[in-house]
């Protein structure tokens, strides 16, 4: 497409009529809060205007999850040296297995249990006579096998709800019989409307389980910060932890990718909150905000852009030896990404981009591509809230298409009328936007990439978009007989 | 600096950098509060003995990396292998994205599959709205042919009755009256995916030749044979070899629910969300087939059960890999077909039987440690013991004691069984603990055996599903006498790899 066109408000607001006609009219209604163009308000601020954190419409494939993916999959799976339970029938724990890609250090099985899957596997029987009690027995069998675990957490699926099983009792008594950590989360896959509603009772586990209850011995600096929402996919929070240790900060807890209990538990010792996923735990850092009086600070380090402003953001909150930190630790990684956008933004300029992904990505990942060149033609989130939207409509230019919890009938859609160059999003739209010659990587999973975090990350990032945008099979297509 | 815009390092070999293993070792020692080294070596020691496999025996209740999964996956693809049908999940919508990635994530495909997103309000109130505004949505959008619902067990546990709520939905216009809306229950806590796939294929025969204009009798014989393949993530590449073999045979036949190209598209710029599948008005006459062979025995039984009480003759197998169960099931429908065995298909087999006498000394004797499905384990350990290989473990955590007396039966009858054993409802998590105390020389099963390969050093070939981290073995048969040549040469690969790789001395040329 021409570059003139791209994000034509009227031509987007016309396509979004298109699609909306094809549902019945009840759904169509439904889905028309959640579709719309990025617009200027009163003020001139750029806005989404869309609808968000509803359910889904029955029937027109959401891509979304549910609470159970959002606390086990997002917040409490990384825990590394704990054992996390999926507690009910055997599916859920067998699907989201290894998945994430929650890197980390440590032996899997001795101290490290991040790619186990570890499950009550309900029978019939449990659902009719409960399954408290041999949950309190398998917890001691997980002792026996698991002497090393730091601490266990239990993270219900949709029956435990339904049936009544009282999954708090037992944590309790088998807190106090093993005087470890025994968590309960209540995350069956029926609450709420997407995953979101999982990472806020995954951040309420943590308030109500692990805080105020036995700090390790801990002595702090003034430097001290936790980094929050950093999942360390494809080892993610590596360079954003070298990146703040670099100017001088001490990271004491990081949150929850490659994390153990411990970092959790001595948290709300730390100086400053720094936030990744904004979406998936700003709910623990009001409360540390509330209750210990921990500021928190919003940060994105995708691109070179967002570092740069992101680190001086960080930095400006404490004194200016950090600060000048922050300058040495900018220009000193200047080069490489000198070196990166002469090498690959030539090759993606105006490239125009499609995104349908989580919690920050939509929004944060925008300013990457805007370094490389790209263009963002339409974004949308699978579990934001409103807040998020508020957060996204400056990252993009008016006329952008926005889509929340869209379904796979728009999606495709959309992707068929704009004829995107890339399309970032999951692994259940990959392949069918790639038959349609659209070239894709999830954004999730990094699609098995990653760092992208960090200056380190964005040269990583830069390479991978170049490997899909410009891969020679996208020529080959047509059969040369048929192509004219 | 350890990256540069020249030779970019991703997480393969970034973190060896020596700026990042001290970051590691650094949060380690301050931050993280682990055990000692020591302490963890000593544990990691202890998980090898025989004394921790004891323990893990005697667990009752913890599973751990168990290999299976539940019942709507099952159904799901089942549902996919028919002629523009949507697989429709009645429950929490998690459970639908899980399905979809799961099968995406093997096949390298697309699966489609729509849930009516039963929330908080359905769990109080039953999910009848859903399933009414479902269905109509589901119709409008994705303009199916058929809609094949399955459960959850959220629906299971408040106990949603399909059948009611199908009928008041079609009352209600929701989708037309004929339109065809075969169900299944499936709940996720009784069986596995292959007792679901079981249960959608009985529950679509059941809606063509019950449900949709009354109880149908079989009529006069259409000739064909029904082909039932059970739960196969080979099914692409084995669906298609299976019918090289029928037409070559000259043999008309019905594979019912044949996900051969729903789950292999082509890249051509349209993304097809149905491709070929198995034709309805095939499955509404199927009932007047010669006969149904369902391929996989533990993927199948209340459906030959059902078609039985039809009147009409079936026969079951445990998957069709290696000499003697493709010999069988070609004589079988040889039998039923009345058409004979082409050379053709002999040769095939002859060439088959040379490779492995090529081969054998190379296999004779080699231990194996396998892990599976309960039709694939059975069949694979048949095929080893032709290799000359000893099927040393043989685990499956989705069977029961009828497959148990089964296995041990086959096992008691061939010398290379002999010091085989059979483990029923165990885990991945066992077969560490078996593998360290009595190791093999190989292990056979899915890529969550990769895990297993890493804590034993004994080398893996994946040759069942999942295969996640491997790019498309499902594109290529392991059925008949030509999957069999294929998964000889797999098994032959990775020992000669290790051979290569054991000694400098013996690094022969020709082996």
């Amino acid at each position: 497409m021409s570059l003139d066109n791209i994000n034509d408000t009227a031509a987007n607001e016309a396509l979004i009529k298109e699609v909306l006609d094809q549902y019945p009219e009840k759904a169509a209604k439904k889905r028309a809060r959640h579709l719309g163009t990025v617009k200027s308000d009163a003020e001139g601020n750029p806005t989404c205007g869309v609808k968000s954190n509803i359910k889904s419409v029955p029937g027109v494939m959401t891509v979304r999850g549910c609470a159970y993916a959002g606390a086990k999959g997002v917040v409490w799976g990384p825990v590394k040296d704990m054992v996390h339970i999926s507690h009910g029938p055997i599916g859920c724990g067998q699907y989201s297995w290894s998945q994430r890609r929650n890197y980390f250090t440590g032996t899997v099985g001795i101290d490290s249990f991040v790619t186990m899957q570890v499950t009550s596997d309900f029978q019939e029987r449990d659902i009719v006579f409960g399954g408290d009690k041999n949950l309190d027995k398998m917890i001691d069998e997980l002792e026996v096998l698991f002497p090393l675990n730091n601490g266990i957490s239990i993270l219900s699926e949709c029956p435990i709800g339904l049936i009544g099983d009282d999954i708090e009792a037992v944590s309790k008594k088998k807190g106090k019989e093993l005087g470890k950590k025994v968590i309960p989360v209540r995350c069956e896959g029926f609450r709420g409307v997407s995953q979101s509603l999982g990472h806020h009772i995954a951040n309420d586990a943590i308030r109500d389980w692990v805080f105020d209850k036995g700090i390790p011995e801990w002595e702090g600096t003034p430097y001290d910060v936790n980094l929050i929402a950093d999942y360390n996919i494809g080892g993610d929070a590596w360079p954003s932890r070298k990146l703040l240790e670099e100017i001088g900060l001490r990271v004491i807890g990081s949150w929850s990718g490659d994390a153990t209990l411990a970092e959790i538990e001595r948290a709300p010792r730390a100086k400053l909150n720094l936030i990744h996923c904004y979406r998936s735990m700003n709910y623990i850092c009001r409360h540390m905000e509330e209750k210990y009086e921990i500021p928190w600070v919003e940060y994105n380090f995708f691109g070179p852009t967002q570092i740069a402003a992101s680190l001086r953001k960080i930095a400006a909150q404490f004194d200016e030896t950090i600060q000048a930190n922050a300058e040495k630790v900018i220009a000193k990684y200047q080069p490489l990404v000198d070196g990166v956008l002469a090498r690959f933004k030539p090759r993606l300029e105006g490239k125009t981009v499609m995104l349908y992904v989580g919690g920050l990505r939509p929004r944060h990942t925008a300013t990457a591509y805007d370094d490389l060149g790209m263009v963002i033609v339409g974004t949308g989130y699978e579990f934001a809230h409103n807040d998020d939207y508020q957060r996204t409509g400056h990252y993009l230019k008016e006329g952008t298409l926005i889509y929340d919890d869209v379904s796979e009938f728009e999606l495709e859609k959309f992707i068929e009328k704009l004829r995107p160059d890339l399309v970032g999003s999951g692994i259940k739209e990959k392949y069918s936007t790639q038959k349609m010659g659209v070239p894709f990587r999830q954004m999730h999973s990094w699609d098995y990439s990653g760092p992208y975090h960090g200056y380190d990350g964005f040269a990583i990032f830069a390479r991978d978009m170049d490997m899909a945008v410009n891969a020679p099979i996208w020529s080959k297509l047509k059969a040369p007989w048929k192509a004219a | 600096m350890p990256q540069s815009a020249d030779n970019i390092k991703d997480h393969i070999s970034l973190f060896s950098e020596p700026e990042y293993t001290k970051l590691l070792a650094e949060k380690k020692a301050q931050f993280e509060c682990r055990p000692t080294d020591d302490a963890v070596a000593a544990q990691l020691e202890y998980s090898k003995s025989w004394e921790y496999r004891e323990k893990n025996f005697a667990r009752e209740h913890a599973v751990i990396n168990p290999h299976k999964a539940c019942q709507p996956l099952g159904a799901v693809f089942a549902a996919a292998g028919f002629e523009e049908t949507l697989p429709y999940v009645h429950g929490s919508q998690g459970c639908a994205a899980y399905f979809r990635s799961h099968l995406a994530r093997h096949f390298k495909e697309s699966s489609a599959c729509v849930s009516d997103s039963m929330t908080e309000d359905a769990a109080v109130f039953g999910g009848l709205n859903n399933i009414v505004e479902g269905l109509q949505n589901a119709l409008k959008l994705y303009k199916p042919k058929m809609i094949a619902v399955s459960t959850t067990c959220m629906a299971e546990v408040i106990g949603d009755d399909l059948s009611a709520f199908i009928g008041t939905a079609k009352e209600k216009e929701s989708v037309p009256a004929d339109f065809p809306v075969p169900f299944a229950h499936t709940p996720s806590f009784v069986g596995s995916h292959v007792v679901g796939y079981d249960n959608m294929i009985k529950g679509v025969l059941n809606y063509f030749w019950d449900r949709a204009q009354g109880e149908v009798t079989r009529g006069e014989s259409n000739g064909k044979i029904n082909i039932i393949p059970g739960f196969d993530g080979y099914a692409t590449a084995n669906n298609r070899e299976l019918k090289r073999y029928l037409d070559t045979m000259g043999v008309d036949y019905t594979v019912i629910s044949d996900v051969s190209d729903v789950f292999d598209t082509p890249t051509d710029g349209v993304y097809r969300m149905y491709d070929g599948g198995t034709k309805l008005d095939d499955v509404r006459d199927a009932i007047n087939a010669k006969a149904t062979i369902a391929l996989q025995e533990y993927c199948s039984a209340k459906t030959v059960e059902y078609i039985e009480s039809k009147g009409q003759p079936t026969a079951s197998f445990n998957y069709p890999l290696g000499i003697s169960a493709t010999d069988a099931l070609l004589m079988k429908i040889s039998e039923l077909s009345g058409k004979p065995i082409p050379e053709s298909i002999e040769k095939e087999r002859g060439r088959l039987v040379d490779a492995i006498a090529d081969s054998q000394a190379w296999l004779h004797g080699k231990k194996v440690a396998l892990f599976g499905d309960p039709d694939f384990v059975y069949a694979m350990a048949v095929f080893l013991m032709e290799l000359g290989c000893e099927p040393t473990h043989c685990l499956c955590t989705n069977a029961g004691k009828e497959w148990e007396a089964k296995m041990k039966e086959l096992l008691a009858s061939n010398p290379f069984g002999a010091d085989a054993k059979v483990w029923v409802g165990k885990d991945l998590w066992h077969l560490r603990s078996l593998l360290f105390t009595e190791p093999t020389d190989l292990i056979i099963g899915s890529s969550y055996g990769k895990y297993l390969e890493k804590d034993t050093g004994i080398p893996l070939v994946r040759l069942t599903f999942p295969i996640f981290d491997r790019h498309h073995h499902h594109r290529f048969p392991i059925f008949g006498y030509q999957g069999a040549l294929r998964v000889l040469v797999e098994i032959l690969d990775r020992i000669f790899e290790v051979t290569d790789a054991s000694s400098d001395i013996s690094y022969d040329l020709t082996r």
